[in-house]
């Protein structure tokens, strides 16, 4: 595609702005910035990458690698502000499925050690690891503090924070998952997966492109799994100190 | 006075949420007898029970449990020998039994058939409840329930919060006369938070009066008769609530 035919895309930016405008929607701004803000990000990673890819430089690899851990842990904090050291926790979890993947991708040889393999399919197992995330902890945040009762009573009878806190982990961890899953029941009967589309208009073969896309989905299904169980059992002992006392919640100081 | 105390504050102080709940408490709750301890709602005596089991920490101030400091306990220790039931009778997901149950299930241990039914016989609860849903019970058998799961670790000091207050007469004399039986047969230790005066006074060896956070005062029951302090009299008279 040329700069010029890509030009004729924006027609599918004032079709929003014009009707925006008419109805009196307001959402001319924020239509602009959208496609501004993605014609601008997206145009420096292409560029990026090209760069990257012609450089074959394994430090360049690593250095994007990173820069989507940095991101997705950038995305994903807020919504664990009241754990301690959720960064840090986040972190770890994306580089153990980056490390995990990766590993299991380039050693058994299924995708070959290049930056056209690497840089994407950890962008896109990052990212949706990133989104387990979000959707764990807005979960086990809820959790704990509507089940606050519950891990009071366990504790007061004796049990440690691990038991207290259990069934709100396990369903928040469960909770987080199923999207993912039920996901993945249905798809490509509505909607074709947007790689796949991608590859099978760039002219791949529709199966090869079904047999890169089941190798996503089934990593996007591991490390949805191992996101939510990591980032659990990292983060239930911040809720509790040593003498086994809950930290959050009514017994919060502030 | 101290080698007969069960439990011993000094100078305790505890706040959470920017409120300064408890107020340099200074007493003692004495051993193998029954101490009520009354006083306005939002007087702090639910947090006091939570410092008593190590649920929370003191800010400021020691407690002693039979005259070792309260943080030289395991904390898994200190709450299986001061059992606490609260006032919400709080119930975990899923049938009586596994409410009951759940004192052993934390030791990793079961609660045995015969255990289980006698527990409930002493609660006086049916057992035909057993398998039914805990949410499905009613608000006193909630609290009969709450009481006997407390009792399943045989604690030595037993923290009773408001206990009766959704039980009719008649088992209210009931559960009063159980926790009589439990402390004259096994010699435990009693604290017992009321709102009733006439509770607190028949049921009580000693009383505590707090509001407004502070212990206003303490000795024999019988100060609820005659209390010195003016505010305490007030309260004591039904004046305050
Ligand atoms: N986490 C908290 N944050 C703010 N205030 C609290 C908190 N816990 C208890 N309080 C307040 O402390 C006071 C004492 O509470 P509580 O111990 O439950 O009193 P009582 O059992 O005597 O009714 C109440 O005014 C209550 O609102
Ligand atoms: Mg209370």
């Amino acid at each position: 595609m040329s700069y010029l035919t890509l030009s004729f895309a924006l027609i599918f930016v004032i079709i929003p702005l014009v009707l925006s405008k008419t109805l009196h929607l307001g959402l001319e701004k924020d239509t602009l910035v959208a496609a501004i803000r993605s014609i601008v990000q997206l145009l420096i990673v292409g560029y990026l990458l090209q760069y990257v890819f012609d450089a074959e430089n394994i430090l360049y690899i690593l250095l994007m690698v990173l820069l989507i851990i940095g991101a997705a842990t950038q995305n994903a904090r807020k919504k664990g502000a009241a754990i301690k050291g959720i960064t840090w926790k986040l972190v770890i979890t994306f580089i153990t499925i980056e490390v995990l993947t990766q590993g299991i991708l380039l050693g058994l040889s299924i995708t070959p050690a290049t930056p056209q393999y690497i840089i994407p399919i950890s962008g896109m197992i990052v990212g949706n690891s990133m989104v387990l995330s979000i959707l764990f902890l807005n979960r086990f945040t809820s959790e704990v503090e509507t089940h606050e009762n519950e891990t009071e009573l366990i504790l007061s009878l004796g049990g440690t924070p691990k038991q207290a806190i259990h069934r709100q982990l396990t369903d928040s961890i469960k909770a987080s998952i199923i999207p993912t899953i039920e996901s993945q029941k249905t798809i490509g009967l509505v909607q074709l997966p947007g790689m796949m589309s991608g590859q099978i208009i760039a002219g791949a073969d529709p199966v090869q492109a079904v047999q890169f896309q089941l190798l996503i989905l089934f990593l996007v299904m591991t490390s949805a799994i191992i996101t939510s169980i990591m980032l659990g059992y990292l983060s239930y002992p911040t809720l509790f100190n040593q003498r086994m006392q809950m930290l959050v919640g009514k017994n919060n100081k502030v | 006075m101290t080698d007969n105390a069960a439990i011993q504050f000094k100078n305790v102080n505890y706040s959470a949420g920017g409120t300064h709940i408890l107020k340099d408490i200074t007493g003692v709750f004495v051993k193998g007898k029954i101490t009520t301890l009354v006083g306005p709602s939002g007087a702090g005596k639910t947090t006091l029970f939570k410092l008593c089991n190590g649920l929370i920490p003191p800010d400021s101030g020691e407690i002693y449990l039979h005259d070792k400091h309260i943080d030289s306990y395991d904390p898994v220790k200190l709450r299986l020998g001061v059992g606490l039931a609260l006032q919400d009778a709080t119930m975990i997901r899923g049938s009586v039994r596994n409410n009951l149950a759940l004192p052993m299930e934390l030791q990793g241990k079961q609660l045995a058939e015969e255990h289980a039914n006698e527990l409930m016989e002493v609660v006086d609860l049916d057992k035909q409840l057993l398998d039914q849903d805990a949410k499905e019970i009613s608000g006193g058998q909630r609290q009969r329930l709450s009481i006997a799961r407390t009792l399943v670790n045989n604690p030595e000091i037993l923290l009773l919060d408001e206990i009766t207050s959704s039980l009719d007469r008649v088992s209210k004399k009931d559960v009063e006369n159980l926790i009589m039986k439990i402390n004259r047969d096994y010699g435990t230790t009693i604290i017992w938070i009321t709102h009733s005066i006439h509770q607190a006074r028949t049921i009580g060896d000693y009383t505590w009066v707090m509001m407004d956070g502070s212990l206003m005062e303490s000795g024999e029951s019988g100060l609820l008769d005659n209390p010195e302090n003016n505010a305490v009299n007030q309260f004591v008279k039904g004046e305050v609530e």
